[in-house]
């Protein structure tokens, strides 16, 4: 039976798709780059939430903030001792080099955190919710949908009204004549992938606190950020907002009908926007 | 030292095995605008290329202001002061009128005379297109545009890769109209062009390409039609 509270459930649900997602459409965005290692940069950076919550006794919500400027790090050096020599006219080896950072994040962890699961507790706060008439919404999903359109609307701002996003946007037009105006092209990599990661680590808040999380699960939500990334259109984030939203809902509706369809109906709803509307549902116009 | 604000001797370049440029010599001085002329393919914008650092130098060098910057990258190359209007203009689709002039002075260290108050009056018609998107103008506006970018900098030296390109000659004349003052506030500029007559108009010295070498140079007084003619077209003396 499909019920209000299921529609609400998926739209909630989609918050944190289009989580997992924004990073990975920032950096599609302004370098053309399939980063096949997100997912697992995400679960990566739950691992690190984890560690600097337990050892400092902090709330995972503070806890990122310590995470947060150490994933925009990493993110840096990945990209301007990896990414950067590797990006080009040819497709392949920015894929092939993110596939076997994929495999080696996985099995770092596995080998530093077992196969058990593990959980970020965020405490009291993840079983509180929301009476609305005959509506009741979980305080945490609440949290992370209004999370993903608060980050969604800051890289919007970002992008669109400061110095650092002009030169995001001339880049991902034009790399060369970008450097005729000064702009070094590895630099704005570099921090787009530092933004995508500190990004990441607020998806991973939401992730580690909703569920259990385990070295394996990293793919699986590389899979829906790129679903909800191409559902939008690529390169969009108000679109990739969008996707994370139709594939939430799919999800939510799918299990209402048979608990068993739920991924197959997210999957299948990508696979629908995509018949219909191949370019994704609000791509940029020149791409 | 030789004086001279731009300096090129004996520059060469290559694309893979094949040589584009063989020893080009030529100079710049404070408030001189320079027109290097040449049919297409002679070497002109590849000579643009490699002083802009797009590609790299063969042999030779290029000094600015006694120093070399022939082995700098693109953006350090806009640092020391070389700024370009490039071939086809390549305003970014991405950024309005007014974000493509203020993604020209990304880079800029310090105050200069050009700023966009300074360039709306330059071309008012950009003060009235600043929020449409780059690539929705004219082509005759796209190349004010592409000026300005380059302006914003507060560039020491300006080269400007085929300006009259697929313009109408009404808006080749207002687009030239511009050198002058941007003469005036400081600017010494290079003109490429396959325009002769619009590069003679505008220049103090001249420079004709063919087959990537230097052909002729002179004062535009001094040099005849027949001389530009043969050395246009590669004609061997």
């Amino acid at each position: 039976m499909i019920t209000l509270d299921t529609i609400m459930q998926g739209i909630l649900l989609g918050g944190l798709y289009a989580l997992f997602a924004a990073g990975l459409s920032l950096v599609f965005g302004i370098m053309r780059l399939v980063n096949l290692a997100h997912g697992d940069l995400i679960v990566l950076s739950a691992y690190l939430i984890l560690v600097i919550a337990s050892a400092f006794g902090l709330h995972p919500f503070l806890a990122v903030l310590v995470a947060a400027p150490v994933m925009f790090a990493a993110g840096w050096l990945l990209q301007t001792h990896v990414l950067n020599s590797v990006l080009g006219d040819n497709l392949l080896p920015p894929l092939l080099v993110t596939f076997g950072l994929s495999v080696v994040i996985q099995n770092g962890l596995l080998e530093g955190f077992s196969a058990n699961s593990q959980k970020l507790s965020a405490g009291s706060i993840e079983t509180q919710s929301l009476q609305l008439g005959s509506l009741s919404l979980g305080i945490m999903p609440l949290l992370t949908l209004a999370t993903a359109v608060l980050v969604i609307f800051a890289l919007n701002r970002l992008f669109y009204t400061t110095a650092l996003g002009r030169a995001f946007r001339a880049t991902s037009d034009d790399t060369v004549t970008a450097r005729l105006m000064g702009i070094r092209p590895n630099r704005i990599f570099a921090i787009a992938t530092g933004l995508s990661l500190v990004v990441s680590c607020i998806a991973a808040v939401y992730l580690g606190t909703r569920a259990n999380f385990d070295p394996s699960i990293g793919p699986a939500r590389l899979l829906y950020a790129f679903e909800a990334v191409i559902i939008g259109g690529l390169g969009s984030l108000w679109g990739t907002l969008a996707g994370g939203i139709v594939i939430g809902l799919a999800q939510a509706i799918g299990a209402a009908v048979n608990p068993e369809w739920q991924i197959l109906a997210g999957h299948l709803a990508f696979v629908a926007v995509l018949l219909v509307s191949p370019r994704g549902l609000f791509p940029r116009a020149n791409d | 030292m030789s004086g001279h604000l731009l300096e090129i001797g004996g520059l060469t370049a290559f694309y893979s095995d094949f040589q584009a440029l063989f020893g080009i010599d030529m100079y710049l001085d404070t408030g001189e605008t320079v027109a290097m002329i040449g049919a297409n393919g002679a070497g002109k914008s590849t000579l643009m290329r490699a002083l802009t650092g797009i590609i790299r130098v063969g042999s030779g060098n290029v000094m600015l202001d006694g120093s070399r910057i022939d082995h700098l990258d693109a953006p350090d190359i806009l640092l020391k002061g070389v700024a370009t209007v490039p071939e086809g203009r390549r305003l970014f689709p991405s950024l309005t009128v007014e974000e493509n002039l203020l993604i020209g002075a990304h880079a800029r260290k310090g105050d200069g005379p050009w700023n966009l108050q300074s360039l709306y009056e330059l071309f008012p018609i950009l003060a009235e297109r600043r929020h449409s998107p780059g690539t929705a103008l004219s082509g005759g506006q796209q190349q004010m545009v592409a000026i300005g970018r380059a302006l914003m900098s507060n560039p020491r030296v300006l080269l400007c890769d085929e300006l009259s390109l697929g313009l109408a000659p009404v808006i080749i004349k207002d687009i030239y109209a511009a050198v002058p003052r941007i003469k005036a506030a400081g600017t010494s500029i290079v003109v490429v062009e396959q325009d002769i007559g619009q590069a003679l108009k505008v220049a103090d010295r001249v420079y004709c390409m063919a087959e990537g070498r230097i052909t002729l140079k002179g004062r535009p007084a001094d040099l005849s039609r027949e001389a530009i003619h043969d050395a246009y077209f590669g004609v061997q003396a």
